[in-house]
């Protein structure tokens, strides 16, 4: 019997798979929207994704070449610190190593700053991208990702809370040391594990 | 940086705003001043060791010291919100941690320039913290308050928002009914629109503050037409609770 709790409190639903829930999570259906302004909207004509920072040479591609990359389905269950968990999310999109093939990276990256339309950033480290870990997500659930949700692409690295995959994503600039992006400037964790319940800055 | 620590807070008291919500004053041992907006989180636990935690916007100023105001509305079938609603009387325990958030808040910097809120229900509550800051440090910035609830009953806070809006001048309050209004109504009696906006916003002068808060589709639809009708993107904050129904 834990030292303190609230009388007569008890679970009201049994959550599907309760070892795939990280801890101060409940189970949801649906699709949460959190975001700090209104949903960009950003022409597919002039929409560009970027990979630079500490790489030889930038690269650079749009809508469309984008899109003649190699897509891979993923599913996965997600995490938002807002405490909502939605399990077996499927995805359509572009593997970070596969457009890691497409730049040399100079020896000293090890961060990453994701920069969106809108101007929203967060701060990754670079092995959490990496090696199947993240994604450019372009469809969910068989349909294109909806601009309230991050449409036309965004960054999804399922592992960490759900902030950190980036809505609107315009690119990921490779760094030597961590900065914060916009949450973690306004006191959100730099790393952001959800089995660690790594919120707020101070949980780190 | 110093941990925010979980504190168990006691329920002082409890009010029934409107038939689905309702005020929890609570007294914290370690009471930090917040910045209107801001949240706490809230914990429950079960005797079996079961806990499901739940953000809740702060109603009250930061003058109001030593104790917080969190205003809950009922929903139902929620797991925590039916708990706080049938569960919880004066004198119980409750177990927070706060405030939290740092960019959904009206800073004093703020208090010179025009502000417009727009709330839809419950998603007045963080807006309330900032109107009664603003009222305690007397400022007179021209400011706005767009409510859009279901119906006559629904209007939290109803009586000090009146109350206010005839005190200062500065201050309008603009409610608009989407399903029932009160009797002899002869305001906005439909969802915030673009022409809403631009009426409301029509008397400001200058590039005011703005803050949307509420259900996700009411906040996604009213950004959306704030940019429309011409608001730059970095004057435009919002915080979304609750379901998409998308
Ligand atoms: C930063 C922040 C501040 C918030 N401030 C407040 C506040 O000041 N006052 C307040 O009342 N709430 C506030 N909320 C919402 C609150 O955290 C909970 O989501 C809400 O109380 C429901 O929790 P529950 O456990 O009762 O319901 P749950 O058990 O989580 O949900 C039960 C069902 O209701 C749906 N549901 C969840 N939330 C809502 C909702 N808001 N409206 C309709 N259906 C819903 C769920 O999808 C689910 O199907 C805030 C949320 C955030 C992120």
């Amino acid at each position: 019997m834990p030292s303190f709790f609230n009388k007569g409190f008890g679970r009201r639903r049994e959550p599907a798979a309760s070892d795939r829930i990280p801890p101060g999570q409940y189970e949801t259906r649906d699709f949460p929207v959190l975001t700090a302004g209104p949903t960009p909207r950003i022409p597919l004509t002039t929409w560009s994704f970027a990979l630079d920072g500490l790489v030889e040479t930038p690269m650079q591609w749009t809508w469309e070449q984008f899109n003649d990359l190699p897509h891979q389905s993923f599913t996965k269950d997600i995490h938002c610190v807002t405490k909502w968990t939605r399990l077996d999310t499927k995805w359509e999109g572009v593997s970070i190593d596969t457009l890691l093939e497409h730049v040399q990276l100079k020896p000293e990256a090890r961060y990453v700053m994701a920069y969106a339309y809108g101007d929203y950033t967060t701060n990754i480290p670079l092995d959490d991208l990496r090696h199947g870990k993240a994604f450019i997500g372009l469809r969910f659930e068989g349909l294109p990702l909806a601009p309230e949700h991050g449409g036309p692409a965004r960054l999804v690295v399922p592992h960490l809370y759900f902030w950190k995959s980036a809505k609107w994503i315009k690119g990921l600039r490779f760094m030597e040391s961590d900065k914060p992006g916009f949450w973690e400037r306004g006191g959100y964790s730099m790393y952001g594990d959800p089995w660690k319940e790594q919120r707020y800055r101070s949980d780190d | 940086m110093k941990k925010i620590q979980w504190q168990i807070a006691s329920v002082k008291a409890i009010v029934q705003e409107t038939p689905r919500v309702k005020t929890f004053t609570l007294q914290l041992p370690d009471w930090i001043p917040h910045l209107p907006g801001q949240h706490y989180d809230l914990r429950l636990t079960a005797e079996d060791g079961y806990q499901a935690e739940r953000s809740y916007s702060i109603a009250s100023p930061p003058e109001q010291t030593d104790e917080i105001d969190l205003t809950i509305e009922l929903i139902d079938d929620g797991e925590v919100s039916s708990y706080l609603h049938d569960g919880i009387t004066v004198g119980d325990p409750l177990e927070v941690r706060g405030p939290i958030g740092g960019y959904f808040v009206w800073k004093d910097t703020m208090a010179t320039e025009p502000l417009v809120l727009i709330a839809g229900g419950s998603g007045v509550v963080p807006l309330m913290a900032m109107l009664r800051h603003r009222a305690q440090i007397g400022a007179t910035n021209p400011t706005v308050l767009l409510f859009s609830v279901r119906m006559d009953n629904g209007v939290i806070y109803q009586q000090e928002l009146e109350r206010l809006a005839e005190q200062n001048t500065n201050f309008r309050l603009l409610l608009t009914f989407t399903r029932q209004p009160p009797n002899g109504w002869t305001g906005y009696q439909r969802r915030i629109d673009k022409e809403m906006l631009q009426e409301v916003m029509a008397p400001l002068n200058g590039q005011p503050n703005c803050f949307v808060c509420g259900p996700t589709l009411l906040v996604e639809q009213v950004a959306s037409a704030l940019v429309d009708v011409g608001l730059p993107f970095e004057r435009i904050r919002t915080e979304r609770f609750g379901p998409t129904g998308t």
